[in-house]
């Protein structure tokens, strides 16, 4: 009997090394260690065996079939991994083929500084306010303190509607009508449309973009003017950056100062860029004038506040060094993707 | 305004040299510098020579060699000029010199003889008959200076100045004079400001013998005074006087011209001189001009006047147009024996209006336009009553008239020293307050702050709050944060169009600007009706030109232009939107409604109506918005009629997707299919659900059925897909359309569609019972629309 297990094992143990195949070994499997598999026969004729015998042979059996069968788990597994393998080499790709993009899409670069400035002045409190875009002459000019026939009405070449309606030449309008509906303290800025008969050409554009400024709250100070506009400055063009505030005029601020960047070219030397004056202007502003505030219904004497005027166009410009505004309003995908 | 540096030292010594540090200082304290320019810079190694010999050149008829003393040495110079006489003093540029424009001289031979510089013309030293009147023009400028061979060009004929421009702000007229920019130059290096008061030298007469002025018009007119002058001797100005005039951008023409124009730069102050023999009758009328009167003014141009504009008449005829230009036959000629000296002040935005009308703007009309001080009249015109003396040119007849409706009272404004600290952020001393105002020819008494007639601007205590600060200096006015806490959030309406913006652009769609306005012609492209509302747009009164004449109703027309721009530009593909305001009239409303349009439009070889569709459903997907209503329409002009939808929500209609006409696509020149699609961005807001909470995932299994169904060919799909989701509203998750076809397999004018459908209910597993009871209610649901089981 013995020797049967013996032999049976070492004939199995030969054809289970040279069997590759996960058949191969599955039928290797049934025929030693089946239901009717030969190593299973010989525990089915233990019964012929003495009481003595039985189980002795019956432990060698036993043995015999968990050696085999532990062999077969080996060997599935490392036909298994062989097999893996295989399938991994000839799954290799090149890797450095180009990728599957979606394409996203092209931010127009007046909205991605628009939204830069936005977030600046979001953060200092000031929320984004809208108003329209075809505007009474009253909010456009008289209650900023312009009355019809004032000369500085000159500088702003309108675009008329009626005799009391105009495409706004500033989004200062906005100003008044926020100052009309709410009680100070306001803290807002108006970006937008604004229209001045310009004709095209590289820096002038009949439409362009402002964004207007208002603080009003009692005590407000020149000093908070300059304090919020030069944060403003260092935020969009690096804490390094220099300004100045001139003596300007404009009839709904009083005092009126235009901001002044030192020039990031020549850093205040003097060259092309800046006109040899070593600065570049970037922005109107001033402390609200005290009759605008009586026109909306806020008591001056009570509130003070600053106003400022930004115009987009230029910063976009200057930031993305772009030498003819005209391109912005093109929309020519070329001209997107050459902003990089 | 430009100022010339020379002019400006007669009234105050600045102690500044450097026009860099001059014009930093004059900007910081109010008057902005444009630029400035060194007017003798380019000229450089030009003297004074003396014509020793003039000899014939050996190998040239139209050459002559001459012998020139230049102070140093003798040199010889090849000429080609025939005015030339021994002894005569001309500017000669010496070898390795310079001239204006960037011309270098430099020794050489002319047909074999040497010549050692270049004698000048008038030209070659940038000047011209008018600066120097005894010149001629095409020759060798012969001078008749006080000079001798060797002296510096520049310093013989006066060129050395500084000119600095000057951005003068509306508000201050009175900076638009020399005597005005010198005050503020004074007061910003604090140093004494010499002003000179006229002295006139009367020789006798009455003026009112000669003349009398009658104002009709005192509103428009209310200042006018006039001296009369006689004996005059018309002739060219003394050089300093022309140098000045020159140097401000001023032709010299003739003394008493050149008078008014000085005065006009000193003062700033519009002079005018009439010839005494055009002033019939003896008699000065200040009118409105009759509708229709005519008159030819100094350049020629018979212009026709309304009663809106102002003239200076005399009995019979206008001679001038008031504060704008004088008439052909009134001002100054050759024979001229007496003149009446106007010096007036006009209301601004009269001459405004007039100048513009007549599209005449002189120097006069821009300063009367900003609104001048009738204080300033008498002075300047004592002033060219002075000059008359001075430069001899005439008798000043005794008497001034004036005619004065002014009614001046000086403005008077508190002081209110806490106030104008607080208000600005420093800390100024009363004292040096009242020494800034009263530099500035401000008078402070008891507090009381008494503003000077010329300066108009200053009304309110914030403006002298200005005064303080801009000498005081904007940049030592210490910065501060604004104090407590306000918060900033988006507005659900920025929040959407920040949602609107991220979905688009993730979805590869480029954000585009156009502009508001638009051409009529852009609704003939577009196929527009005739009689459609859409053409019933806001009109510019006064636009730049047709192209942007009207404020746009709808947007797809600039999305178009642009596309076009991009086919041109050979973009293979462009995928584009914007966010567009749109201008809709209302009646009974002075305002225009200003809708906000997404506009996604689009062309490419692998881009279809569905790509788009996709986009318009991601952007629905992101706001949030569910069950849109879409159906198919063949009435839009502008969309192929085959290929165009309407959307919805509920009662809302919010848009059209579809294919742009190809005639429309032709009309803008696109060689390509065009997709594009128009949605109301304020009823998408609307209909966007912002607030989303979580529903249940499914915890019992789904039954899936798939049925093929054959349907009339036009049957839109989304009736089907409607139809299934009515039959069984609880138990339908999902209704998936995976097959379209027609062909042969199908009956003509049929086609078969193939859905997945879905079923599951949220508190038990489905009996086969309960799907198959489901099935037959979508059948017959889909019966009643014409779609049966495909068999």
């Amino acid at each position: 009997m013995k020797e049967k297990i013996n032999s049976i094992l070492t004939i199995a143990k030969e054809k289970l090394n040279s069997a590759n195949e996960m058949q191969a070994l599955e039928d290797l499997r049934v025929k030693y260690l089946g239901k009717k598999g030969e190593l299973t026969g010989l525990l089915k004729q233990l019964g012929s065996l003495s009481a003595e015998e039985r189980p002795k042979v019956g432990q060698l059996v036993n043995q015999a079939k968990q050696e085999l069968d532990e062999r077969i788990k080996e060997k599935v597994a490392e036909i298994k991994e062989a097999e893996l393998q295989k399938r991994l080499e000839k799954e290799k790709i090149d890797v450095t083929m180009p990728g599957k993009r979606t394409n996203i899409g092209y931010k127009h670069p007046l909205s991605q500084v628009l939204d830069e400035l936005k977030e600046i002045f979001m953060g200092m409190g000031f929320s984004v306010v809208e108003g329209p875009e075809v505007e009474l002459d009253y909010y456009n000019f008289e209650a900023l303190n312009l009355p019809k026939d004032h000369p500085a009405r000159d500088t702003q070449d309108t675009f008329y509607i009626s005799e009391n309606t105009l495409l706004r030449t500033q989004t200062s309008p906005v100003q008044v009508r926020v100052m009309e509906k709410q009680k100070p303290p306001l803290r807002i800025i108006s970006p937008g449309r604004v229209y001045r008969s310009d004709e095209v050409d590289a820096n002038h554009s009949p439409l362009f973009h402002q964004i207007e400024g208002l603080a009003v709250d009692k005590g407000i100070t020149m000093g908070d003017l300059k304090g919020t506009l030069e944060t403003f400055a260092k935020r969009l063009y690096g804490e390094d950056a220099v300004v100045r505030f001139r003596p300007h005029h404009f009839p709904f601020t009083e005092p009126s100062a235009e901001m002044d960047i030192q020039c990031f070219s020549c850093g205040g030397k003097g060259c092309r860029l800046c006109k040899n004056e070593g600065w570049i202007e970037i922005l109107g502003c001033g402390m609200v004038h005290p009759k605008v505030l009586e026109n909306c219904g806020i008591d001056p004497e009570e509130y003070q506040g600053f106003a400022f005027g930004i115009g987009l166009e230029r910063i976009v410009m200057r930031k993305f060094k772009i030498d003819d505004m005209r391109l912005l309003y093109e929309n020519d995908m070329k001209f997107f993707e050459s902003i990089k | 305004m430009d100022l010339s540096l020379n002019w400006l030292k007669e009234f105050v010594d600045t102690g500044c040299t450097d026009p860099r540090e001059f014009s930093e200082r004059m900007t910081m304290s109010g008057s902005k510098v444009e630029g400035y320019t060194l007017t003798a810079e380019e000229i450089d190694k030009v003297v004074v020579g003396k014509v020793l010999s003039i000899e014939k050149h050996p190998d040239a008829d139209k050459l002559v060699v001459c012998q020139i003393d230049v102070g140093s040495e003798n040199i010889q110079i090849v000429t080609g000029a025939s005015n030339l006489t021994v002894g005569d003093l001309v500017p000669v540029a010496l070898d390795g010199s310079s001239l204006p424009n960037g011309v270098k001289i430099k020794k050489g031979k002319l047909r074999g003889v040497e010549s050692f510089g270049m004698m000048c013309s008038l030209g070659e030293l940038n000047l011209t008959q008018n600066d120097f009147p005894y010149a001629i023009e095409d020759g060798i400028f012969v001078l008749q200076e006080d000079c001798k061979p060797g002296d510096n060009i520049v310093d013989v004929l006066n060129l050395d100045d500084t000119i600095v421009e000057f951005e003068i702000t509306p508000n201050r007229q009175d900076c638009l004079s020399v005597i005005g920019l010198a005050r503020e130059a004074a007061v910003t290096f604090q140093k004494p400001l010499k002003l000179h008061t006229p002295k006139v030298n009367e020789k006798g007469g009455d003026i009112n013998d000669y003349l009398s002025v009658k104002v009709t018009a005192p509103t428009l007119c209310n200042r006018y005074m006039a001296r009369v002058v006689k004996n005059i001797k018309i002739e060219p100005s003394p050089l300093w006087l022309r140098e000045r005039l020159r140097s401000m951008g001023v032709r010299p023409i003739n003394n008493i011209v050149d008078i008014t124009n000085y005065v006009m730069l000193e003062y700033g102050q519009p002079m005018h001189a009439f010839d005494y023999r055009f002033v019939k009758g003896k008699n000065i009328i200040v009118r409105t001009a009759e509708n229709g009167e005519k008159i030819t003014t100094l350049d020629d141009v018979e212009r026709t006047l309304t009663d809106k504009m102002l003239v200076i008449a005399n009995e019979e005829s206008p001679m001038a147009i008031g504060g704008v230009m004088g008439g052909e036959f009134s001002g100054i000629m050759d024979d001229t024996t007496t003149i009446v000296f106007e010096s007036a002040c006009f209301y601004g935005p009269s001459i405004r209006n007039t100048s513009r009308a007549l599209s005449l703007r002189t120097d006069a009309s821009a300063k009367y336009e900003k609104g001048l001080d009738p204080q300033n009249c008498k002075e300047a015109l004592e002033r060219a009553a002075e000059l008359i003396d001075i430069l001899n040119c005439g008798d000043v007849v005794s008497g001034v008239i004036d005619v004065d409706n002014s009614n001046y009272t000086p403005a008077t404004i508190k002081l209110e020293p806490e106030w104008i600290n607080a208000f600005i952020g420093m800390e100024v001393s009363k004292e040096q307050m009242i020494k800034t105002l009263c530099d500035l020819d401000f008078k402070v008494e008891n507090d009381i702050i008494t503003v000077p007639s010329y300066r108009q601007d200053v009304l309110h205590k914030a403006d002298i709050a200005e005064e303080i600060a801009r000498f005081y200096g904007y940049d030592k006015i210490e910065t501060t944060s604004l104090k407590g806490a306000v918060n900033a959030k988006y507005t659900a309406e920025q929040k959407g169009e920040i949602k609107v913006n991220e979905t688009l652009l993730a979805c590869g769609y480029s954000e585009i600007s156009t502009f508001s306005f638009i051409s009529p012609k852009f609704y003939d492209k577009m196929l527009v009706p005739q009689n459609s509302p859409i053409r019933d747009s806001v009109k510019i009164l006064n636009p730049l030109g047709e192209d942007t004449s009207i404020m746009r109703t709808f947007s797809l027309p600039s999305m178009m232009q642009v596309l076009a721009t991009n086919y041109a530009s050979r973009n293979m593909s462009a995928k584009l939107y914007e966010i567009a305001t749109e201008y809709i009239k209302v009646d009974g409303q002075e305002l225009p409604n200003e809708p906000k349009k997404i506009v996604i439009g689009a062309y490419g070889d692998d881009y279809d109506y569905f790509d788009l569709k996709g986009a318009v459903e991601e952007l629905l997907f992101a706001l949030n918005i569910k069950d849109f209503d879409i159906e198919p329409v063949s009435d839009i002009p502008w969309y192929h009629p085959g290929r165009c939808a309407k959307l919805s929500l509920g009662d809302d209609e919010f848009g059209y997707l579809g294919e742009v006409h190809p005639i429309a696509v032709k009309n803008y020149g696109i060689g390509k299919k065009v997709y594009a699609a128009s949605l109301d961005f304020a009823t998408l807001l609307k209909h966007s659900v912002s607030e989303k909470e979580y529903h249940h995932m499914p915890r019992f299994p789904a039954s899936t059925r798939d049925l093929a169904l054959v349907c009339d060919k036009d049957l839109p799909v989304v009736s089907i897909e409607k139809a299934i989701k009515s039959a069984v509203p609880k138990l339908i998750e999902k209704v998936n359309l995976f097959d379209v076809y027609t062909g042969d397999q199908v009956e003509s004018g049929k086609k078969s569609v193939a859905y997945s459908i879905v079923l599951r209910a949220n508190d038990r597993t489905l009996t086969d019972e309960e799907t198959e009871n489901a099935v037959k209610k979508i059948l017959k649901a889909l019966k009643t629309i014409g779609a049966e089981l495909r068999v």
